[in-house]
């Protein structure tokens, strides 16, 4: 039984993993960039739903939905003023642009909301008051599983459907993926390459939103620096998966999770950090392009 | 034209030599005349350190061309075996700058041996792959020093890893101890020994990219396939190149660590090794006096930036941005490059 | 071409940063402040003590520096304000929590011109801080570096918490005492000098007295948010203690994932731990029962400690926690001891500093965190930790 309780945590982590790494792998995906802000996108996510359910007592999809807003708007000004300037410069001075960007908005929000850490509230219980349940039990009690961790594992499963289908049937996602493949040849064939990446940008923050959301309701504390290693942790998921490929983020961050709790609970909580990137090595090496990603054969 | 080429590159390293030593000069004419700031003077030494990797980063992600994020692990590797021999030794060679050259020499061994392990895997890969699993080995060689236990008495070294297991004869004593890292290290790193290691670094890297080995491995950042279809040992320069790099950052590691009285296996995580990055990145891949002077400057900024207060960081972060956004704007790019005709843009190694 | 550019452009900006870092030696008076509030009460220049002191303003550890910062700056206007003969100017730099930046930060005060410090808020950037503290000959007192490397082989270095290896000891001695447990697991956190340094005399102690500890589990920087791992080795080997040695914004992730699993040992913290109370949004039913030895109570009755948090809501709008009591208490410490040896402000560091160590070895000091503290010449504090137990979501002395 407890094999089955360190299951649920690992999915239930990783899930959260899996909702941040979907986010990186759209904007890889397209932008061909390492968006290392997007773990603090998160954050910010983070405490606009703080802030609008416990400051001002909005309901909290309300105050999800004004997240995502706060957060797609975000997404797509720093898109215009940090990395479309930098759209013909070489990768690495985007890759250096985003590392500003995160700086900057870590330092805002410790600006405008100080250091002090938020306790995020939990929305996912059913009655109230004393009663107020947060999870389901199986066998008696010796099996919890919590709400946050079902609705992650569902919102994830439906985030990823709805990303397969978008970018796999809508015309807006046929575009996004012929400007992964070849931006030059999308804009003769009469993308508009500036309106798709931008668009990339938008999905990508409104998903970080929700994952902030998440992330904080099922570890509670927030702070200004909340994002930035789930942000890591997610992004080496990602490449797990094999980056730039929708279900290989996904399976890359549930497996990342479950092999974290795995170590720590069957080798040592001391070197679990150790372990899991050791693991990740080892796949990477067996197969070069993570877990999903397709190999592409270099052109002669 | 290519032995003129040559000239351009050849008298480009001189002038770097030059301004490095001119640098040196003016600080210690001010310094000895005591009109630096105690805040100048105290960063000088951390500020070769950081010239070092930022060096040695550039040879990896410049010269060779693969994007290495756990630079810090190399400097960590060479912080804690460099100090580690410092103060095993600190009886047997009292001298001091002899200790530190010894300490340097252990710690840019160790880190060499690292990088020669570490290369054999990551080698193979290509890219952003090669860029996770160097950022995976970074934070591995941060958890293994968090959770290293050294200790030194009368019957040499004691290693155990997880706890305390040393068991120190009488008298012993425990120099890394897990995630209270070294603590009462002897500050003897001087700003002189940090000079001599810069221009060291500018030998070694200047000799190795102009040599056959370094075109070889410029050959093949530039087109791998095209290299190894003339007969260039892919493997072989890739890894002499890493190694080379992996070596500095371990010297790099120990000058830098014994300037501060302790150090913690923390300090050298994922943002240092972006911090490094950015410094290489900013001074133009491959362009070995701008990674001097973005090393310099970067690091000087954030002190610069005190009176800001709480704004510091922020104006930091704006500056960042700014000057990325600055030096790849095309039409500055294509203003700045009509005064000088002769000399047309597009053949830069970024 | 690019090269060039960059480089002009580089070359710029160190000249720039090098302009600015030689420019503020030249200000002998800084007419720049550290807080907002400090502007109107600072005493005029050249008749106040310059004060200093580095901690995380910025980063991960901000909490900390920034309570420190903010109770140091209340202590220095409530003092100036009275306009006795004892005026301080305070400056708090922002470290990061790193031992590197520390020192550039300390540097940044040298050149202001500091003469007594308030060390670093943080131990490990204290550490390297004290050595230069040490070597340059000014005497330093810091709130709430309570790592032993701080204090050890310097004589001008005191403390005003107390000591890692007190707080361990005396938490086991606790424990045992009152037979509050048999079996006791521990969660510590595993690349933190602080965290480290209480477990190893806890452990240490816990054998001397009999206690088991049957669970001994770790988390770092990178995967503090899950603790469902060490939870079950605690519940599953059978502990009903679990001791934290932790600050308290994991602790209070440690309390929320124990309710969902359903397990409640009695919970045991250390000084860290005050301030959950505070946090906002926290339930604090999570708390209730947790026991804690801490100096300073904000929820305490005592009419200074009242003054103190009043203030301290009114300009920053949260409840202090005990680095801001300790940074507070700090400065009147230093009052008094200059008081006491008669300084005045035109002395240099140096003077001050042999007549703070004579000071502050031999007098008593009441403040909030402690009534009748004493130092010794290593430099550690003497005051007794105080058992608090968390009771309707507020402190309740424990005998």
């Amino acid at each position: 039984m407890t094999f089955l309780n360190f299951l649920i945590s690992g999915i239930s982590l990783g899930s959260i993993y899996a909702i941040i790494a979907l986010g990186y792998t759209m904007v890889y995906g397209i932008a061909k960039m390492l968006n290392f802000a997007h773990g603090d996108v998160i954050m910010v996510g983070a405490y606009i739903c703080f802030y609008a359910v416990s400051r001002f007592n909005l309901p909290p999809l309300v105050g999800v939905i004004l997240a995502m807003t706060v957060c797609t708007v975000l997404g797509m000004v720093v898109e215009r003023l940090a990395y479309k300037p930098l759209r013909q410069a070489p990768s690495l001075a985007v890759l250096i642009t985003a590392i500003g960007v995160s700086y900057f908005l870590q330092n805002t929000a410790l600006l405008l909301w100080s250091s002090n850490p938020k306790v995020f509230p939990n929305f996912f219980t059913s009655g109230s008051g004393e009663t107020a349940k947060t999870g389901v039990e199986l066998f008696g009690g010796q099996l919890k599983i919590s709400y946050v961790t079902l609705f992650t594992i569902i919102i994830c499963i439906v985030i990823m459907l709805a990303l397969t289908w978008f970018t796999g049937k809508t015309k807006m996602g046929k575009a996004m993926r012929a400007c992964s493949e070849d931006k030059g040849a999308a804009q003769l064939m009469g993308i508009n390459v500036d309106a798709t990446i931008s668009m990339t940008f938008a999905i990508g923050s409104g998903l970080a939103a929700v994952a902030g959301v998440l992330l904080c309701s099922a570890y509670p504390t927030l702070v200004p620096t909340t994002g930035s290693m789930p942000g890591i942790k997610a992004f080496t998921a990602a490449v797990f998966g094999g980056i730039g490929s929708i279900p290989g983020a996904f399976l890359g961050g549930l497996l990342l999770g479950v092999i974290e709790i795995f170590a720590k609970a069957y080798i040592s909580t001391q070197l679990s950090d150790a372990v899991v990137f050791a693991v990740l090595i080892i796949v990477l090496l067996v197969k070069p392009a993570g877990l999903l990603g397709k190999q592409i054969r270099e052109k002669v | 034209m290519k032995s003129l080429k040559l000239n351009k590159t050849t008298r480009w390293n001189y002038l770097t030599y030059l301004l490095v030593i001119l640098a040196y000069v003016i600080l210690q004419v001010l310094g000895s005349t005591g009109s630096i700031s105690s805040s100048l003077k105290g960063m000088l030494v951390p500020i070769c350190a950081y010239i070092v990797m930022a060096i040695s980063l550039n040879l990896t992600v410049g010269v060779l061309g693969e994007l290495s994020l756990g630079h810090a692990g190399f400097m960590s590797m060479g912080a804690f075996t460099g100090v580690t021999a410092a103060i095993a030794l600190q009886d047997a060679v009292p001298a001091a700058p002899l200790r530190m050259a010894i300490a340097l020499a252990v710690g840019a061994a160790f880190a060499a041996l690292a990088g020669f392990l570490i290369g054999i895997p990551v080698l193979r890969l290509n890219g952003d792959y090669l860029a996770i699993v160097t950022l995976a080995f970074g934070e591995i060689i941060k958890s293994i020093f968090n959770n290293l236990y050294v200790g030194v008495d009368s019957k040499g070294l004691h290693l155990s890893l997880l706890s305390d297991k040393t068991n120190l004869a009488e008298g012993g004593k425990l120099i890394i101890a897990g995630p209270m890292g070294i603590g009462g290290i002897q500050k003897i790193s001087t700003f002189t020994a940090g000079f001599v290691l810069v221009m060291i670094t500018l030998i070694v890297v200047f000799h190795l990219v102009n040599s056959r080995a370094g075109r070889a491995i410029m050959a093949i950042r530039d087109n791998r396939i095209a290299a190894e279809s003339v007969g260039v040992n892919v493997t072989k320069y890739k890894m002499m190149a890493f190694v080379t790099s992996a070596a500095l950052a371990g010297a790099a590691g120990s000058l830098f660590a014994m300037n501060y009285s302790t150090i913690v296996a923390n300090k050298f995580d994922f943002n240092t090794s972006i911090l490094v990055l950015v410094f290489v990145v900013l001074g133009g891949l491959g362009n070995m006096l701008g990674s001097i002077i973005a090393a310099a400057a970067l690091t000087i900024l954030p002190e610069a930036l005190r009176q800001f207060s709480d704004y510091r960081m922020l104006v930091y972060a704006i500056v960042l941005i700014l000057v990325m956004l600055v030096t790849n704007n095309p039409t500055l790019k294509s203003f700045f490059s009509r005064f000088k005709p002769g000399n047309r843009s597009g053949k830069e190694a970024v | 071409m690019k090269k060039k550019f960059m480089c002009l452009m580089m070359a710029m900006v160190m000249v720039l940063s090098l302009a600015a870092c030689g420019g503020s030696k030249a200000e002998e008076t800084p007419a720049e402040s550290t807080g907002s509030s400090s502007e109107e009460t600072a005493a005029p220049s050249g008749a106040a003590f310059k004060l200093g002191g580095t901690g995380p303003l910025t980063g991960g550890a901000a909490i900390y520096g920034n309570a420190a910062k903010n109770g140091a700056q209340i202590a220095v206007d409530e003092i100036n304000a009275e306009g006795g003969a004892i005026q301080f100017e305070l400056k708090y730099e922002d470290d990061q929590h790193d031992a590197e930046k520390a020192v550039n930060a300390y540097n940044a005060l040298k050149d202001w011109g500091m003469q007594i410090s308030l060390g670093s808020v943080t131990s490990k950037p204290c550490e390297a801080t004290s050595a230069e503290t040490y070597a340059d000959r000014i005497f330093a007192l810091t709130p709430s570096a309570s790592a032993t490397a701080v204090t050890e082989g310097k004589d001008n270095m005191f403390q005003m918490c107390f000591m890692d290896p007190n707080q361990g000891s005396a938490s086991a001695q606790y424990i045992a005492d009152k037979g509050l447990a048999t079996k006791v697991a521990i969660i510590w956190k595993n690349d933190d000098v602080y965290s480290k340094g209480i477990h190893d005399t806890f452990t240490a102690k816990a054998g001397e007295l009999g206690l088991e500890i049957v669970s001994d589990t770790t988390f770092a920087d990178g995967n503090d948010t899950d603790f469902s791992v060490q939870l079950s080795d605690a519940q599953s080997n059978g502990a009903d203690l679990v001791f934290l040695p932790m600050y308290y914004q994991p602790a209070s992730l440690i309390l929320a994932q124990a309710k969902s699993m359903g397990y409640a040992p009695t919970w045991f913290g250390v000084d860290g731990m005050d301030g959950i109370l505070t946090m906002e949004g926290f339930d604090t039913s999570l708390a209730e029962g947790v026991m804690l030895l801490t100096p300073f109570n904000a929820d305490s009755t005592d009419e200074r400690t009242q003054n103190f948090v009043k203030k301290y809501q009114e300009q920053f709008g949260e409840v202090p926690n005990q680095f801001a009591a300790d940074a507070y208490d700090c400065v009147y410490a230093y009052k008094q001891a200059l008081e006491n040896a008669g300084a005045t402000a035109d002395m240099s560091a140096e003077d001050l500093c042999a007549a703070m160590i004579e000071q502050f070895t031999s007098m008593t000091f009441d403040g909030l965190t402690g009534d009748g503290m004493t130092w010794d010449a290593s430099g550690a504090v003497s005051k007794s930790p105080k058992g608090m137990v968390i009771e309707n979501g507020a402190y309740v002395g424990l005998d």
